[in-house]
């Protein structure tokens, strides 16, 4: 079944169109169960899937938003990424690592009360922006930054 | 049941910071073994924490997240003495859960 709508796409899909099929059929891969929710973003290959999967419309820069990484990550697999947002009614912090096999890395929701911050560690497979997005107040803010990363941490 | 993890909690200011490291192997479903076979997916997708009995964080993890994943966040209030607790599930729907009290 896949198949048969994968030769199709090939067939007469070109340019951006037969990426997105592909992609599509990315999707449909086994081995991914997720408990609820969010799921086609986690499933996302390009920066553009991800946004649309998280519902992103055109986020403002914002100077009140810091996204703290190192330049350059000797260690692709532990890379330490802190968000603070400084932003009132801070409610979702997302991070997103540009090329690595699936963009999202974590979705963050902050009930009233908790802070605009988290720090965690992501994979990279190679050197690319990594992209915090802020919603606040219903809009979203994005901040990148590059890493540098001299050994990959998703391959054995 | 997983392995325990480790969350220290302390309150400076009226603001208590949560740091929380768990154990866990976080594997993509990309990586191949020694004999070149894909090793599957396994890893936490939702980690959530409480501070008397009111949810304080909730969030998602994907597969870039890195082994023995690392967290801290901060949350307004918190006396010491008083417990947070964390609790992941992971993709095949093994659990845990763990307390610390504020210090």
């Amino acid at each position: 079944m896949i198949n048969l709508e994968r030769r199709k796409a090939l067939k007469t899909g070109g340019g951006l169109g037969l990426l997105g099929l592909l992609a599509a059929v990315g999707l449909v891969q086994p081995g991914m169960a997720w408990a609820k929710g969010e799921k086609s973003a986690f499933e996302a290959k390009t920066m553009d899937e991800a946004l649309d999967a998280l519902g992103v419309v055109t986020p403002e820069s914002s100077v009140a938003v810091r996204l703290t990484v190192p330049e350059i990550a000797e260690n692709g697999a532990v890379v330490p990424v802190t968000v603070d947002s400084s932003l009132a009614n801070t409610e979702r912090i997302h991070i997103l690592v540009e090329k690595n096999p699936s963009v999202l890395a974590a979705n963050f929701t902050f009930p009233e009360g908790t802070e605009g911050f988290v720090t965690t560690r992501v994979k990279m497979r190679e050197t690319s922006m990594v992209i915090a997005l802020v919603k606040a107040d219903g809009k979203f803010y994005r901040v990148a930054k590059e890493v540098k990363v001299t050994a990959g941490g998703c391959g054995g | 049941m997983g392995n325990p993890m480790k969350i220290r909690a302390s309150v400076k200011d009226g603001v208590t910071e949560v740091k929380v490291l768990m154990q866990h192997e976080m594997e993509t479903g990309l990586r191949k073994d020694a004999d070149g076979k894909l090793v599957p997916a396994w890893h936490i997708t939702e980690v959530k924490a409480q501070h008397n009995g009111k949810t304080v964080l909730e969030s998602q993890f994907g597969t870039a997240i890195s082994k023995n994943p690392y967290l801290v966040f901060r949350f307004k209030g918190g006396i010491p003495g008083e417990k947070v607790s964390v609790n992941w599930v992971d993709n095949k729907g093994d659990t845990r859960t763990d307390e610390a009290e504020i210090s």
